[in-house]
């Protein structure tokens, strides 16, 4: 049980307090109602851009990572397809730091001519590094574009080409920011040794004259339903054939979500997993096989991913997969089989509850979501599951029509 | 209206009286010392077994790690699947891994599943049987995974620059090839497992909430076990370090990126200036605020990141400065890594700087202490290395009280061009 208290500031601002006498740490987490599917798709990449100029200054102070080193304390930050999160941890005496640094660069940044260049670059060698200079770099943004013909999904949170990010112009910058970088969009849980009348009182001295600026109102094109699958195939300079399939699934909210992700455990988390078992070990037909999900807010996708043992025609291969998948298509799963994903479950939550900067990051997301409260109820949603949804939701989604197949063959 | 342009006051991190909170220890009937830390508001814990079955011990390249990779797949009574369906059903997570004198075994799980769980974990020690067909899977899987990884630079370069610090032969700086998993036999993991884990030297560290009968539930599972009952074999191994410094290696010519390597080789946690250096290697290149950071990345974008840190090597460590940068940067960021050292030979720190340093130093410590996994981990690595916590204590005491003066000597002394091996790959 994760207790908090919450308050909004007059601006909009949504404040989420965790107290935890346990530790000498204090968390202030930052999360923004903005990822890349709010980009223009003529200017993606922006949303992660942002996550880079946000530490090159604001308004009235020069650089943001110095003041909070010196006050001992650690940052980071990060950006998905649905929202962009920044966080930091420093000794509790010093918790003013950072609600000084965090609300400045709130009120506005200093949008330095300098930063943009540098950051642009940096941002063009990391796409680099994770995206072009690795083999398999790019299967993703092949995917995504088969997977999604209307919804922003289509694109990667780095961007959908180099060029987006080479162009980017100060002018866009300043609007992206006065557009989602507002209290009305933003959330602030700070978590630790620290107590709710002091965070209020915080929270009002340093957020509480920062214009509220305009509720962003979101407003993406679907998907539309899936009616055929389809099927890309491509030649790269890599050692190895890799398979990938998508499936559309439900959103994170909704109750199909909770089947996606325990089916995805069945098939495909850890050794015991049915794909493993069966593909990797009994037919040696993948070297590795994964099975996951993007539990986006909006539609995402369930995924099987791996690389075939050479020799191995990746028909064939496919063809296994879609065996595996009559079976829970068919048979009821055991109740063992289902106990088994939902103790893991239990697990995975109880590992994630240790960290108060992931307790934290979990309100946060959760208040995004629309109810903070949601925290303390995901395992019971999982419990409530039973073997026949498991089975029904597998029919609903591991269906050919709404399926996405690229084969990743090589060259050699 | 607040004066934004005015930090609040600061309470310096130097100031704090860190403690590391002491761990308790216990024997089990067959001698095995446990190292335990009870703590954490979770009903969750850790259980750690240490054998010192790392590639030190191995004859044949790649044997340690093979072993301790399929520790999991096939007990007398049970197959791999059976292993793994035990551990999953119950939330646990078994991982293993294979390191250069030691090699772990490492049990998470919920509190109320650890009697179900132990002995299936010493089932394991004393019963795995390697079965040939789990080898093949294993071996044509892995020559798989080495192919894809040998197309990427850093990869390339890791394995490189360990070959030229300590020399193909020894541990530190061998790597693998297709034909070491090719020539791997059943009959060699299973003998190096009678000898260093089934009979082997162990030690144990458990973490988390711990139940109050967590000694009775070890000595149970583990107690009886012949562990610690023979002497281990005295191995030594030279380092070889490469005569020729400078390397550059095309690996794909259609590489955008170099992965580049700067290092040499530095001694280990014993020696006086190991603990002084930490802090010389945090401005220099050991935090997101070092000046390596700050040049080449935040000034001049040449770089998503660029890091220097000392290898965690038990016998003799390494200085190492690691980045990926776009290939026609390259050199202007080799270039730049030697001016930064020549500006901490040359410029006294300033107090500034060096007071951010420890302060941030000191934060990152007591954020790190934070949680039962934490502290288990910092003791195990003093334990490991024949330390003390009067390591921790001095460790402190030399980031409140090292002066720019010592650390400009310590520059002088270590970072000066010549010493390095430098390796660029494309």
């Amino acid at each position: 049980m994760i207790t908090y208290n919450r308050f909004v500031l007059d601006n909009g601002l949504r404040v989420l307090v965790h107290e935890d006498a346990a530790t000498p740490m204090a968390v202030v987490n930052i999360m923004y109602d903005v990822g890349a599917r709010d980009e223009n798709p003529a200017q993606t990449g922006f949303a992660h851009l942002f996550e880079h100029l946000m530490f090159g200054g604001s308004i009235h102070i020069p650089d943001y990572d110095e003041p909070l080193q010196r006050a001992g304390g650690e940052n980071n930050a990060y950006t998905t397809n649905d929202l962009t999160n920044y966080y930091c941890q420093l000794p509790v005496q010093n918790l003013e730091t950072a609600f000084w640094l965090e609300s400045d660069r709130m009120l506005s940044l200093a949008f330095s001519k300098k930063s943009l260049d540098v950051q642009r670059k940096v941002v063009c060698e990391e796409f680099k590094e994770h995206y072009i200079n690795k083999p398999y770099g790019d299967a993703w943004h092949k995917m995504r574009h088969l997977a999604y013909t209307t919804h922003p999904y289509k694109w990667m949170t780095i961007g959908d080409e180099l060029s987006h990010i080479e162009n980017a112009a100060l002018d866009d910058v300043k609007n992206f920011f006065f557009r989602h970088y507002r209290p009305i969009n933003a959330i602030l849980v700070v978590a630790g040794n620290v107590k709710t009348e002091e965070v209020k009182r915080l929270a009002e001295k340093w957020f509480g004259d920062i214009p509220m600026g305009e509720k962003y109102v979101r407003n993406l094109t679907q998907e539309p339903v899936q009616t055929a699958g389809r099927r890309l195939e491509v030649e790269a300079d890599v050692p190895l054939n890799a398979f990938y399939k998508t499936w559309h699934m439900d959103s994170r909210l909704s109750k199909g979500y909770y089947a996606a992700d325990l089916i995805t455990e069945i098939l495909g988390g850890g050794a015991s997993a049915r794909l493993h078992h069966s593909l990797v070990k009994e037919q040696k037909l993948f070297s590795n096989l994964e099975c996951y999900h993007f539990g986006t807010m909006d539609p995402g996708l369930v995924t099987i991913e791996g690389k075939l043992v050479k020799g191995v025609n990746t028909s064939d291969a496919e063809k296994a997969i879609e065996e595996e998948l009559e079976k829970i298509k068919t048979d009821l799963v055991s109740e063992a089989e289902l106990q088994k994903v939902k103790n893991k479950t239990e697990s995975i939550i109880a590992f994630e509850d240790m960290s108060v900067m992931s307790r934290a990051n979990s309100l946060a997301f959760y208040e995004l979501t629309g109810n903070a409260a949601l925290i303390n109820e995901e395992l019971a949603k999982y419990q409530q599951v039973t073997t026949e949804e498991i089975r029904d939701y597998s029919r609903k989604i591991f269906d050919a029509a709404n399926s996405n197949t690229l084969y990743y063959n090589s060259k050699n | 209206m607040i004066d934004r342009k005015k930090s609040p006051a600061i309470h310096d991190a130097v100031e704090f009286d860190l403690r590391l909170k002491p761990c308790e220890q216990f024997t089990l009937d067959n001698g095995v010392p446990v190292y335990a830390v009870n703590a954490g508001e979770q009903e969750v814990l850790m259980i750690e077994l240490v054998f010192y079955a790392g590639n030190w011990y191995e004859q044949q390249n790649i044997v340690a790690a093979t072993t301790n990779f399929l520790l999991k797949n096939g007990t007398t009574n049970k197959a791999a699947l059976a292993l793994n369906e035990h551990f999953e059903f119950h939330g646990a997570y078994l991982n293993r891994h294979c390191y250069n004198e030691t090699a772990t075994l490492t049990l998470h799980c919920l509190n109320k599943h650890l009697p179900k769980l132990l002995p299936a974990v010493a089932e394991i020690l004393a019963e795995s049987v390697f079965p040939a067909e789990e080898l093949a899977i294993y071996k044509q899987n892995q020559k798989q995974r080495l192919e894809v990884n040998l197309k990427k630079c850093d990869f390339i370069a890791n394995r490189l620059i360990d070959e030229y610090l300590f020399g193909i032969e020894h541990p530190y700086g061998k790597y693998t090839s297709t034909a070491d998993y090719d020539a791997l036999e059943r009959e060699q993991l299973v003998e190096f497992y009678s000898q260093y884990y089934a009979k082997g030297k162990c030690m144990v560290f458990a973490a988390g909430k711990l139940p109050a009968d967590i000694a009775q539930q070890l000595n149970a599972a583990f107690g009886h076990l012949p562990f610690n009952t023979q002497p281990m074999p005295v191995v030594e191994h030279i380092t070889k370090p490469a005569a020729e410094k400078k390397y550059q290696v095309t690996n794909d010519t259609a590489g955008v990126q170099a992965a580049i390597r700067i290092a040499q080789p530095f001694p280990n946690r014993h020696h006086p200036d190991f603990i002084k250096v930490q802090v010389l290697n945090n401005i220099f290149g050991g935090f997101f605020g070092s000046r390596l950071m700050s040049n080449i990345r935040e000034d001049k974008g040449y770089t998503y990141g660029i890091h220097s840190y000392l290898q965690n090597h038990i016998q003799q460590s390494a200085w190492m400065i690691s980045t990926e940068a776009g290939r026609d940067v390259c050199a202007a960021t080799v270039a730049e890594v030697y001016k930064e050292m020549e500006r901490l030979r040359e410029e006294l720190i300033e107090k500034e700087e060096l007071d951010l340093v420890r302060n941030y130093m000191m934060g990152s410590i007591l954020g790190d202490l934070d949680g039962p996994f934490q502290i288990i981990s910092r003791w195990k690595n003093y334990v490991l290395n024949n330390l003390t916590d009067a390591y921790f204590y001095n460790n402190l005491q030399t980031i409140r009280s090292i002066t720019a003066e010592e650390l400009q000597e310590l520059a002088r002394k270590y970072l000066v061009p010549e010493a390095f091996y430098e390796l660029t790959v494309v």
